[in-house]
This record gives structure tokens, sequence and C-alpha cells, in this order.
């Protein structure tokens, strides 16, 4: 699906598109889109970049992808075993289950009496920071190509020379009294 | 052994509690080596970047732990180049705390009476002024002008900016581009060059053992300038004094490991460790509510949607740093911006009917990111984080090529610091929600547990040996001629930054140290003369890798 998940099979790209769409979740990317469940306005982690940090170099976490997505989909196949839940074959078992049962696994494999809470966690610091940061590109490319996530926070832009400046930034006037003990310093007494 | 390569004076580490002691000791005459682990970074290098392998993931060290996380400095300059710049004294009751054990935690010697000369030394090194309303950003005044509806204070906060050439770009935890941002590089680092010390950028000091005469020898790993996972060489430096200033997630670390070979370490290294009783919550302001009951506007038509402009915390809360209350009951609230990234992965959204931290109702609040508005606790904790066995090299096992990594320490809060916590969790809701100011949450700790940007006590001064690894003029008990200077010698949370305490606690140290070589037989004079100002952070073309 993607080039730069060379090293990843379709079906493990699904999952763990699935799994970054969990964390912050986004629009189809068009009508045949399984991994990415359509839950809200906007684009998600997914279009913001979330495989290609997953995959980048720098962020350490590349080695272990193949063992992530396995571990998530095990996850998925014991969830729908325990709820009742019956799994369509053509997808991978994670991007099978509706959005609010990712939902609820994720929170689960997230929570401090999780053994695995940590890698999970990782994972979900990557999708993160793929929809807030864009990471995985320079921050004034990504904002010049309307990176998703960057754009829905209004991340304002910077100045012609790629750095950020703002020249107003202050109300300017007193706001509340200052501490009665401070000292001529400025500092706590 | 007669390769061995030797000097007077090996600082490990370069941040406040390493430069300082670098300065003043060249400039007293000894041969000075600093090894840092981190790049030599300055304004040139401090891009506005998030992409992974900028500025940002190169000067920073994100250290997991057991329930405690720590956020720090990993360049030449150390804490100074990544920090908010906030430099307000302790308050005078912190040195009287006595914790949750109920003993003095600070050396008598030790009072704000006695190291407000240190500060003083170091306001005007760096230098360190005053703000005044009109250095209050957006932020910073939207919650002076909620505190006052509240009927409460606030402060503008001392910080180590010079505002003549600040932008408010709000990228200063990448180091500052304009140079703007007082950070070492601009003061000590320089004048330390300047009288000779030798700065030694990607040294990561592993251990140290002892020569035959009682000096030190410093066992370092060279590692490269991208991928630090990668070792590219190693070697072995002697001299008679050695101080240890690696950040207090590093220091203890390196001393456990050196005590095969040193003999037993004081107990009081690796335990007592303090996150500075830290914690962060996050209100999303209801613009409209801004307008109507602050009476805040930018002059644009916009009430606030401001949290991107500034230049960290420049308005505290200080109604808290209350001598007269009990301990785990005084804090101060500041005003504060993170990035996007570390700053919004823990903040919850307030009322979910599902997960807070991630999912739809968390990309909800992440889409009014412009409206949120961070207040930093800084309380008493209980000194609880203990480190474990010390990982095969540096102090943390590395996970991605820059940043990221995973380390020994443990931090289980007490009732003392939860309460605490709780206290002040209250205190900010109090003054944010009042008459629908904003929803407050504070950052969840089911995530990786808590955090800290001020790691502190790991390594502490004290009068009591049971309870302090350093004497009063911060030398190793039981290892003459180790000094420890950084962070983890300051005994417990001070409610306020840590950095300004920290130097003047580095210069204090300065004398003692003095004597020290003088008695192995290094004569140096003590230096009073400021490091004088730099304009710019260039770094120095004589460089020894």
């Amino acid at each position: 699906m993607l080039d730069i998940a060379a090293d990843l099979d379709a079906s493990q790209v699904m999952t763990l598109e699935a799994y970054a769409d969990t964390i912050i979740p986004g629009e189809r990317r068009g009508p045949g889109d399984r991994a990415v469940a359509g839950a809200a306005t906007g684009g998600g982690a997914v279009t913001s970049g979330a495989l290609d940090l997953m995959l980048s170099p720098e962020g350490g976490l590349a080695g272990m992808l193949d063992s992530l997505a396995a571990g998530l989909d095990d996850h998925a196949t014991g969830y729908a075993r325990r709820t009742g839940r019956t799994l369509d074959p053509a997808v991978p078992p994670f991007v099978a289950l509706p959005f609010p049962d990712r939902t609820a696994l994720v929170a689960t494999l997230t929570a401090p009496d999780c053994e695995e809470q940590e890698m999970w966690v990782a994972l979900a610091m990557f999708s993160v920071m793929a929809w807030d940061t864009g990471a995985a590109d320079h921050t004034t490319e990504a904002l010049a190509a309307g990176h998703p996530g960057l754009t829905q926070m209004g991340f304002a832009g910077p100045d012609p020379d790629g750095l950020w400046r703002f020249p107003s930034y202050s109300y300017g006037r007193v706001l509340a009294p200052v501490h009665p003990m401070t000292t001529p310093l400025g500092d706590p007494a | 052994m007669t390769d061995i390569e030797r000097t007077d004076v090996i600082v490990i580490g370069s941040g406040f509690g390493g430069a300082i002691p670098a300065y003043r000791l060249a400039a007293g005459g000894a041969r000075v080596v600093v090894l840092e682990r981190g790049p030599w970074l300055s304004a040139e290098d401090f891009d506005h970047d998030f992409r992974f392998g900028s500025a940002g993931t190169r000067a920073f060290e994100f250290t997991m732990g057991d329930g405690m996380n720590v956020l720090g400095g990993n360049c030449v300059g150390g804490g100074s180049v990544v920090y908010f710049a906030a430099m307000p004294r302790a308050p005078r009751f912190t040195f009287e705390r006595r914790g949750g054990i109920g003993r003095p935690l600070w050396p008598g010697a030790v009072t704000r009476d006695t190291l407000d000369p240190w500060y003083d030394i170091v306001a005007d090194a760096l230098p360190i002024s005053r703000n005044d309303w009109s250095d209050v950003t957006f932020s910073g005044g939207l919650f002076a002008a909620a505190c006052a509806h509240a009927g409460r204070t606030a402060n503008p906060v001392p910080a180590a900016v010079d505002r003549s050439t600040c932008v408010n770009c709000n990228w200063m935890m990448s180091g500052c581009r304009f140079d703007a941002k007082r950070s070492l590089l601009l003061n000590y680092i320089p004048a330390a060059v300047r009288h000779g010390a030798d700065i030694r950028p990607l040294h990561e000091v592993q251990r140290l053992s002892r020569t035959a005469d009682g000096g030190y020898r410093v066992h370092y790993d060279t590692v490269d300038e991208v991928d630090y996972r990668v070792v590219t060489g190693g070697g072995v430096l002697e001299a008679p004094v050695v101080i240890v200033a690696a950040g207090a997630a590093a220091t203890p670390v390196i001393l456990q490991r050196s005590e095969e070979e040193l003999g037993a370490m004081p107990a009081a290294v690796g335990r007592y460790f303090s996150g500075n009783g830290e914690r962060l919550n996050t209100a999303i302001v209801n613009e409209q509510r801004v307008r109507e009951v602050l009476g805040l506007d930018r002059g644009d038509g916009r009430a606030y949607e401001a949290y991107q402009i500034g230049k960290g915390p420049v308005c505290a809360s200080w109604d808290r740093l209350d001598g007269t209350l009990p301990e785990f009951h005084r804090h101060s609230l500041e005003q504060l911006y993170f990035p996007p990234g570390f700053g919004t992965i823990l903040a919850q959204a307030p009322d979910a009917t599902g997960p807070s931290w991630f999912g739809l109702e968390k990309k909800e609040i992440l889409r009014r990111w412009q409206s949120w508005l961070t207040v930093f606790i800084m309380s008493e904790d209980d000194n609880e984080g203990v480190f474990g066995p010390p990982p095969p090299t540096g102090n943390a096992e590395r996970i991605s090529q820059q940043m990221l990594s995973r380390g020994p320490l443990s931090y289980r809060p007490t009732a003392n610091t939860r309460a605490g916590w709780e206290r002040a969790d209250a205190d900010v809701r109090d003054i944010l929600e009042r008459d629908g100011l904003s929803r407050v949450m504070p950052w969840s700790n089911d995530v990786i547990g808590a955090y800290t940007v001020h790691p502190l006590a790991s390594c502490r001064i004290g009068d009591d040996p049971e309870i302090s690894a350093l004497d009063d003029r911060h030398e190793l008990r039981g290892h003459p001629g180790v000094f420890v200077t950084d962070g983890s010698a300051v005994p417990a949370g001070l409610t306020v930054n840590p950095a300004f305490t920290i130097a003047a606690l580095a210069e204090r140290a300065v004398p003692g140290i003095v004597a020290t070589l003088a008695e192995r037989g290094v004569p140096v004079r003590y230096v009073t003369e400021a490091p004088g100002h730099a304009v710019s952070s260039r770094r120095p073309d004589r460089l020894a890798v």
C-alpha cells in the first residue's frame, strides 16, 4: 500500500494504520479504506504520516513493527472471542473490529495493569506525534503541504525564512497584583 | 599506564553543575577537561523543526523509568540549552524542609540567606532579569488575569532571557535560534574555553576507578553524532579531582557502576530522587468567557487563542509558597507552554465518556490547541525515587537514535506526594474553572507514570550521612576528590524551577573544590570575576574530539 512500508506486508500496514487511527481518528482516504475507520472528520494520524514515523530509522520502532502488528491482531482475535464478535476474514483481525471495539481494546492494552503497556504506549506516542508534530517531515514542509494534524490544530506558520516570530505577544498591561512578599529582584521571599 | 592522558580536573557533564566549576577552575589556572555526552550545538543548529533528527531530538533526552520519566538536556550546556529559563530563587522555607522522614533535608550551612550571595553571582553571570507586565505573554496574561479574578496574586517570573532579542517564537525547548535565551553557551562555557578548558562533546562517561596515588580515572565511550546508540571509540582520563555533573538521572548511575572498583558508595547514591513534585494541568479555555469575565482582547478580535505564542513560562502563582503552611501543602503554579508531541500526549479531555488521552474526544481538544493553557505544578514530593542496577552503558538503554531511552529509575509516589498533587490540582481548578473560564484536567499519570523536567536529589548534600551522599561541600562521602555539583546534589523538591538553585550551589561549591585541589598538589586560585557575556553561541573552532 505504501512505498515506505517496504519491509511490512499490506496486512501488517493495515493493522498498524488501524492502531494509529484509533489513537487519533480521521476520515477515510477513500471508499475502500478499511484500516481507517472514518470515525472523525478531518485527517487523522494515518494521513498525518503515522506509518512514516513508525518506520523512520531515527525512531527506533521499525524493527519491532512486525511483532507489534502480530500482537495487535492476536489481541483482537482474543477480544472478538471474548465478546462474541465475528471478524471479517478479508482483513486483519484488528482492522476487522469496529471502531468502538478497537478503542476498547486499545484502552486495555495501554492501561497500567497491562504487562505490555509500555510498547503499546510507545506506538501511541508515535501516532500522536505524527498528527500533532508531523515529525516525519520538516515542519515548514509539512505545513506547506497542508499537514492534517498541524492544520487542524491551527498551528501558525513561520516567516518566509522558515523561522517563527510573533511580534504581537502581550496584553501589555498589569493583570494581577503581585505577591506581597515578592523581593525587589522579583523572587519569592 | 604512561599513555593515559592526565589533567587537573575532569568535569562530567556541561550543564549548570559542570560548566560553572569548569569556568571557575580553568580561570584559576587548572587544566580542565569537560566530558559531555551530547553534541555541541549552537544557534545556527537550533532549527524550528519537529522532525526527528532536528535540534529538538539531538539536544534532549527523554528517559523512561518505572513510574517516573525524566526529560533533560543532552548537549553542551545541558539543561540550560533546552530549559525555559524561568529563574526564581527558592523560597526561604524550602531550606527548612524535613520531608516525610521528619529530619532536616538540607545541610545547616545552606539557607536562603547563605545562598543569596551565590544566587547574586549567577544572576549577574547569565544574566537573569525581572520581567514586567509588558513582557508577559498572552498565555501568562490570561493566567494572571484568572488569578486576579479568583482573588489571588500572580507574578511575572524572573528569567534568563534577553527581551530585546526574543521573538516569542516558543521554540526555546529546542535551543534558542536567536541567542535570546541566556544559556550557558553565552557565558560560562565560552569563558571556560577562553581559559583553556577542553570541552569534548559526544563523550559518554561510563565509570570511575582509582589511581594508586588517590586520584581517579574516568572511563568513557565516544558516541556517534547522529545515532547515539553507536559507540565510536573510548578512552581513559586521569585527574586528582573529578566533578560529576551528569544530571540527576545519570550521576548516580555512573557512581553505582563505579562501585566495583571504587568501593562502596554512600547508601544515598541513587536514592531519594525527587521529581520536584512536578505535574501538569491543561485547561481548555472558553474564549467567550475569557472576553466576558476577564475582559481580555488581543486587539485583533481574538480574546486569547495564543497558546503557541511566547517564551515558555512567564507568570506564576506564588500564593501557596507560604512557610506557615505544612509540608506537602506548598506549591507554585506556573503558566507554561509545552510544544506538541510531548506537550499533548498526556493531556486529557475533560468530561470524556471514552478514553481521555487518546481517541475521538482527545482529537476534539487537540483541535482547540490554540485555546490551551498549561499550568505547571511544582510541589513537595517525598524523594521516592530509587535507581536500580545500572544498564550496560550510559544511564539508560537507548531505544531511538536520539532522545528516547529506558533507565533504571523507579518511583512510587507516597500519600504525601499524591495529596500535594491533589491540592495543587484543586488550586488550578479553583483559578481556571471559575465562572466558566475553562475546563481543566491534570495530565494522566496512568500512561507512563509521573514525569519531571527537573530531576533532583539522587546524590544529595546533607549533614546526616544516612540520608545524604555528599557533605555540605559537595564531596562524595568516602571518596575524597569526587564532587557532585548538579541537580542530584539538591536535597529535595524546591516548589519552584530549580536551575537557579543548582547554579548557585555549584558556585558555592567551587571554593571547596579549589581547596581540595590545593591539598592534592594542584595550586588553583579562586577567581571571582564574572564570565562575561558572549553575543553569539557560535561554537569555538578549537575542538578536541
